[in-house]
C-alpha cells in the first residue's frame, strides 16, 4: 500500500518536472541551434536585425553570405500591427457585449460562436483568405502586384487573433466588482458612461493581456500568413503591395536548404527569434497583471 | 443518564484490557489509565504563529458520548480534528504536547492511515463520493485490502444496518449515492466511517445541515452506537448535546473551561462562563 | 434646467447609439461565423468529384485516416503525462520555486508558436534520430502543443473539486494516492474528457507543427498489414501527412494534382465539420456536467 503511495507520488512528481525539462529543452536547443549563425558564421546581431542584405550561402559550413533578415522581421511586424489595428476595436466591443451589453445574448450565443472561431484550423483560414480575400484585393482594390498583400495578411490575422482578445477582455470585464457597476448607476451614469468611464478603465491590465496574447499568436502565426502574403522579400511600399515573414520564410525553406548551412543556420536564428519574441510576451503579460494589482 | 454512562463504563473496561492485549501493546500503564479511550495532556496547537487550543488536558471515555460545545471559533472542531491527525491537512499547523489513545500517542511514531481507519469521522456536511451507494461504503474497506466480493458485500449490508439506513436503500445500492436526500446521505456517511470497523467516531456537527427529522434520526442512531463506540461529538445545539452525551466540554477561545458529567455542565456548572453560554448570555 | 435636460437628452441618444453599435458588432461576429461557415460548406459539398472520400491518392481518405490516428497517437502519450502533471499540481505541489517553475513552463508551452515546437520536433525526432518524415514525431509535436491545455484543465478539475470528497476519503484512513486514484480522479473525468475533446479538436487542425515532422506526403497500401512496412496503414514510422497538411500542399504544389483546388475545398469543410462536431460535444458534456452538479448540490 505504501509502495504504491510513494510509486504514484514520484510519477506524478516525474510528469510535472518533465514540463520544465521539455521547456527548458525547447530553449536550450534553439538557443544552440539560433545562435549558431552569430557564433559559426561571424555575423553580428545587428546585421540579422536591421539590414535587408538578405543572400545566405546554402553549402554546409560554408559562411561568408549576407545575413540580413529586416524585410522579414519588418512584414511580421506590419502585419501583426495592422491586425490588431483591426482586431482591437472589434474584440473590444465583443468582450463589452459579453460581459455589460447582455450577457445573457453574450453567454449564450457570442461565446461560443467565438469559441468556434478559436478551433477553426489556420490553415482553412489561410485557404478562404486565399480564395476569396486575394482575388477580392486584386480586383476591387486594385492591388498593384496581385491581391496577395499586408492587408490580406493583416485581415486573416486579425479574424485569427480576435477571439483571444474578446475572450481574456470579457473575462476582465466581468471581474470588474459589481459595486463599481452599482455605484455608477447610483450616480446617474448612462451604461455607456459606465462602460467607457468606469468599467473598461477598471479592467484595463486584463484587455491590454489579451492584446498581448493576441500579438503573441499573431507572430507565431505561420500558415494561413504564408498562404496570402506572397512571399516576395521587399519593403512593402503599401499594404497593397506582397512582402515576407518571418514565420513564412520558415516554412517555405526550412526543409529546402542544407543543414549546417549558413542558411539553414539564420533560418534557425529567425526561429530564436520567434522564440524570444513569445517569451517577451509572457514577461509583459506578467508585468501587467502585478501593475493591475497595484491599482487594485 | 449518568447512570447508563458509569455502567457502560464499569461494563467495557475488561473488554478494553482484553483488547490491549490482544495488541501486545508495550506501554505500560496505571490501572486508571484503561477506563479511558483517549489521554489528551498539554495540548497546544498553533496556526502558523496564532495559538488555537491552548494546554489542553481532557479524559475520554470508551463507551461513551462525550460532546465538546462552544462558541464559533473556540477550538472544539480543531481539538476534534487533532483526534485523528486530521489537522495534518493543514499547511502551517504545528502540535505540542500528548494526545494518547488506548496507550499510545499517536503524533508519536505511528502509521496514521491505520489511525483514522481506527478513529472515523463524520462530517458537518454529508459528503458522500460520486459513486454508488454501494462503492461509497465499499471504499474504505477496498483501501485498506479487502478484495473479496462476498465479504465486501456483507460489510455493506452490516454497516447499512448499523447506520439504520438498510431498508430504505437495499434496493438502489447501485444508484448514485449523491441522488439521496441530505438526511440520508449523512447516514450513508457514518455507515462509510463504520464499514472499516473504527473503534472510535468524531462527529464534526453531524445535524446542523439537516432537517428536524433526518437530526432525531442521527441522535437516535448515536445513542444505539455508543454501545459499540466511543463518540466524540462537537455541536452548536446545547439542547442536542443535553440530549444525547454523558460527558460534555465547554471550551472557549482555545481552551477547555470545564468538563463533566453533561447533568453536571447543563445543572450546575461550576464556571460563570460556562453558565452564561449555557444559558444563552453570550455565543 | 432646461439646459440641463438638453443635456440628458444627449447624453441617454449617445447611450442608445452605443448600445446600437454594439448589438450590431455582435450581429456582425455572427453573421462572419455563419458565413464562414456555410461558404466553407457550400464550397466544399460543391467541389465533391467522385473519389474525392477514397483512399488513394486522387481521394482524401488517407490524409483523413492519418489526422484521426495522428490525433489519437498524441493522446495516448500527452492525456497520461498531463494528467499527471496535473494532479501533481493540485494534490502534491506546495508553493515554493519548483511549482513557480512548472506554472511558467506551461505558460511559455502554451503561447510557443506552432511552428517553433515543429521546428524543435524537426531537430530532435527527425535530425537527431536521422529517421525519415514519421507519423510519429508529428504525434510528438502535437503532445508537446496539448500538454499544457490538459494539464491546466486536470490541475482546475482537481481544484474544483469539493474540499470534503478529500478530507472523507483521508478521514476513512485513505492515503492520498488511494484518495486521488479512487475519488478525486474519478470525478473529473467528464471534465478532463471535456477538456481532451478541445485539445483533439485544435490537434485535427494543426499543420505548423506538423511540416517538418509527419511530412508532406503519404502513399498507403491498404492491403499491407506488415506493421514494419513504409506502406502499412498502422506504421507508426512512415511519413504521414494530415488533412490540414494537404490543404497547404495542396496550394503550392497542387499543379500536380487535377483536382487540387476540390481537394483544398472538401478538405477545408471535412476539417470545419470535425472542429465544429467536437466543439458542439465538448460544449455538450460541460453543460450537461453542470446540470448533473447542479443537481446534486441540491
Amino acid at each position: 500500500m505504501f509502495k504504491k503511495e510513494y510509486l504514484g507520488r514520484g510519477i506524478v512528481t516525474v510528469c510535472g518536472i518533465f514540463i520544465i525539462a521539455l521547456t527548458l529543452a525547447i530553449s536550450v536547443f534553439l538557443l544552440v541551434k539560433g545562435t549558431g549563425v552569430f557564433t559559426q558564421f561571424h555575423h553580428s546581431v545587428a546585421e540579422f536585425l536591421f539590414s535587408d542584405n538578405w543572400a545566405p550561402k546554402d553549402v554546409p559550413g560554408e559562411g561568408g553570405g549576407h545575413i540580413g533578415a529586416s524585410i522579414y522581421i519588418m512584414g511580421s511586424l506590419m502585419t501583426c500591427g495592422l491586425a490588431l489595428l483591426i482586431a482591437v476595436p472589434f474584440s473590444l466591443a465583443g468582450a463589452i457585449f459579453i460581459a455589460e451589453i447582455s450577457p445573457r445574448l453574450g453567454s449564450r450565443i457570442l461565446q461560443p460562436a467565438i469559441e468556434i472561431f478559436v478551433g477553426i484550423p489556420s490553415v482553412v483560414y489561410g485557404w478562404v483568405g486565399l480564395t476569396i480575400l486575394v482575388p477580392f484585393i486584386r480586383d476591387k482594390l486594385h492591388a498593384p502586384m496581385g491581391g496577395y498583400s499586408v492587408l490580406a495578411a493583416g485581415i486573416v490575422l486579425a479574424i485569427m487573433i480576435f477571439p483571444t482578445i474578446a475572450t481574456v477582455a470579457a473575462d476582465a470585464l466581468r471581474a470588474v466588482p459589481d459595486s463599481y457597476r452599482q455605484a455608477a448607476y447610483g450616480l446617474g451614469s448612462t451604461r455607456w458612461q459606465l462602460i467607457y468611464k468606469v468599467s473598461v478603465p477598471a479592467a484595463k491590465s486584463g484587455i491590454f493581456t489579451g492584446i498581448i496574447l493576441g500579438l503573441s499568436r499573431a507572430f507565431g502565426e505561420t500558415l494561413a500568413v504564408a498562404m496570402v502574403i506572397g512571399k516576395t522579400r521587399v519593403f512593402p511600399k503599401g499594404i497593397l503591395y506582397p512582402t515576407n515573414n518571418l514565420t513564412a520564410a520558415i516554412a517555405a525553406d526550412m526543409g529546402n536548404t542544407a543543414n549546417g548551412g549558413e542558411y539553414n543556420m539564420a533560418l534557425w536564428a529567425m526561429a530564436l527569434l520567434l522564440l524570444i519574441i513569445s517569451l517577451a510576451c509572457i514577461v509583459v503579460i506578467h508585468l501587467l497583471a502585478r501593475s493591475g494589482e497595484k491599482d487594485k | 443518564m449518568e447512570g447508563i454512562g458509569i455502567l457502560n463504563t464499569a461494563g467495557t473496561g475488561a473488554l478494553a484490557r482484553e483488547r490491549a492485549d490482544e495488541e501486545t501493546q508495550t506501554v505500560t500503564r496505571t490501572a486508571s489509565d484503561e477506563n479511558l479511550k483517549y489521554k489528551i495532556r498539554d495540548l497546544n496547537l498553533y496556526y502558523d504563529t496564532t495559538q488555537a487550543l491552548k494546554a489542553i488536558n481532557m479524559d475520554i471515555k470508551p463507551h461513551e458520548v462525550t460532546a465538546m460545545i462552544g462558541p464559533s471559533g473556540c477550538g472544539k472542531s480543531t481539538l476534534l480534528r487533532t483526534l485523528n491527525r486530521m489537522n495534518d491537512l493543514v499547511d502551517g499547523c504545528r502540535v505540542e504536547g500528548k494526545v494518547i489513545l488506548d496507550g499510545t500517542d499517536i503524533y508519536g511514531n505511528i502509521d496514521v492511515n491505520e489511525l483514522r481507519r481506527n478513529v472515523g469521522m463524520v462530517f458537518q456536511q454529508p459528503n458522500p463520493f460520486p459513486m454508488s451507494i454501494y462503492d461509497n461504503i465499499a471504499y474504505g474497506p477496498r483501501i485498506h485490502g479487502e478484495r473479496n466480493k462476498a465479504r465486501l458485500d456483507q460489510i455493506v449490508e452490516e454497516s447499512l444496518k448499523k447506520a439504520a439506513i438498510w431498508d430504505e436503500l437495499k434496493d438502489r445500492l447501485k444508484k448514485s449515492a449523491l441522488g439521496l436526500s441530505g438526511g440520508q446521505q449523512q447516514r450513508l456517511c457514518i455507515a462509510r466511517a463504520l464499514a472499516v470497523d473504527p473503534d472510535v467516531l468524531l462527529m464534526d456537527e453531524p445535524t446542523s445541515a439537516l432537517d428536524p427529522i433526518s437530526t432525531t434520526m442521527i441522535e437516535d442512531l448515536i445513542q444505539e452506537m455508543k454501545d459499540n463506540y466511543t463518540i466524540v461529538i462537537v455541536t452548536h445545539n446545547m439542547q442536542q448535546a443535553a440530549r444525547i452525551s454523558d460527558k460534555t466540554a465547554f471550551f472557549l477561545l482555545g481552551e477547555m473551561v470545564e468538563m463533566d458529567s453533561t447533568d453536571v455542565i447543563f445543572g450546575q456548572p461550576r464556571d460563570k462562563r460556562t453558565e452564561d453560554y449555557i444559558t444563552g448570555r453570550f455565543g | 434646467m432646461n439646459e440641463n435636460s438638453s443635456r440628458y437628452k444627449r447624453v441617454r441618444g449617445v447611450d442608445k447609439f452605443m448600445t446600437g453599435v454594439f448589438y450590431g458588432i455582435g450581429g456582425f461576429f455572427i453573421l462572419l461565423l455563419i458565413v464562414l461557415a456555410a461558404y466553407i460548406i457550400v464550397k466544399g459539398i460543391t467541389s465533391i468529384y467522385p473519389g474525392v472520400f477514397s483512399f488513394t491518392s486522387m481521394g482524401i481518405g488517407n490524409q483523413f485516416f492519418n489526422t484521426i490516428y495522428l490525433v489519437f497517437l498524441s493522446l495516448i502519450i500527452s492525456v497520461p503525462l498531463g494528467v499527471a502533471a496535473g494532479s501533481y499540481l493540485a494534490e502534491y505541489a506546495r508553493k515554493g520555486r519548483l511549482t513557480e517553475m512548472i506554472t511558467m513552463s506551461i505558460e511559455a508551452l502554451s503561447s510557443l508558436p506552432s511552428i517553433v515546437v515543429g521546428l524543435f520536433g524537426y531537430l530532435v525526432f527527425i535530425l537527431m534520430t536521422g529517421m525519415k518524415w514519421n507519423l510519429l514525431a508529428g504525434a510528438m509535436a502535437v503532445t508537446i502543443l496539448s500538454l499544457p491545455a490538459i494539464t491546466t484543465t486536470t490541475r482546475d478539475a482537481l481544484a474544483a473539486l469539493p474540499a470534503h470528497y478529500r478530507s472523507g476519503s483521508i478521514g476513512l484512513g485513505a492515503t492520498r494516492w488511494q484518495t486521488l486514484w479512487h475519488v478525486l480522479l474519478p470525478a473529473c473525468v467528464p471534465r478532463i474528457i471535456t477538456g481532451v475533446i478541445l485539445v483533439a479538436g485544435r490537434g485535427f487542425g494543426e499543420a505548423a507543427a506538423l511540416l517538418y515532422t509527419s511530412g508532406q506526403s503519404t502513399v498507403l497500401n491498404w492491403a499491407n498489414w506488415d506493421i514494419t512496412s513504409p506502406t502499412c496503414p498502422l506504421n507508426v514510422f512512415r511519413p504521414g501527412e494530415t488533412l490540414s497538411l494537404h490543404i497547404w500542399v495542396m496550394r503550392t504544389e497542387g499543379s500536380m494534382n487535377p483536382h487540387s483546388v476540390e481537394i483544398a475545398n472538401v478538405s477545408s469543410m471535412v476539417l470545419i465539420i470535425m472542429v465544429l462536431g467536437f466543439s458542439l460535444l465538448a460544449r455538450y458534456l460541460s453543460r450537461k456536467l453542470d446540470e448533473k452538479n447542479k443537481g446534486a448540490a441540491k
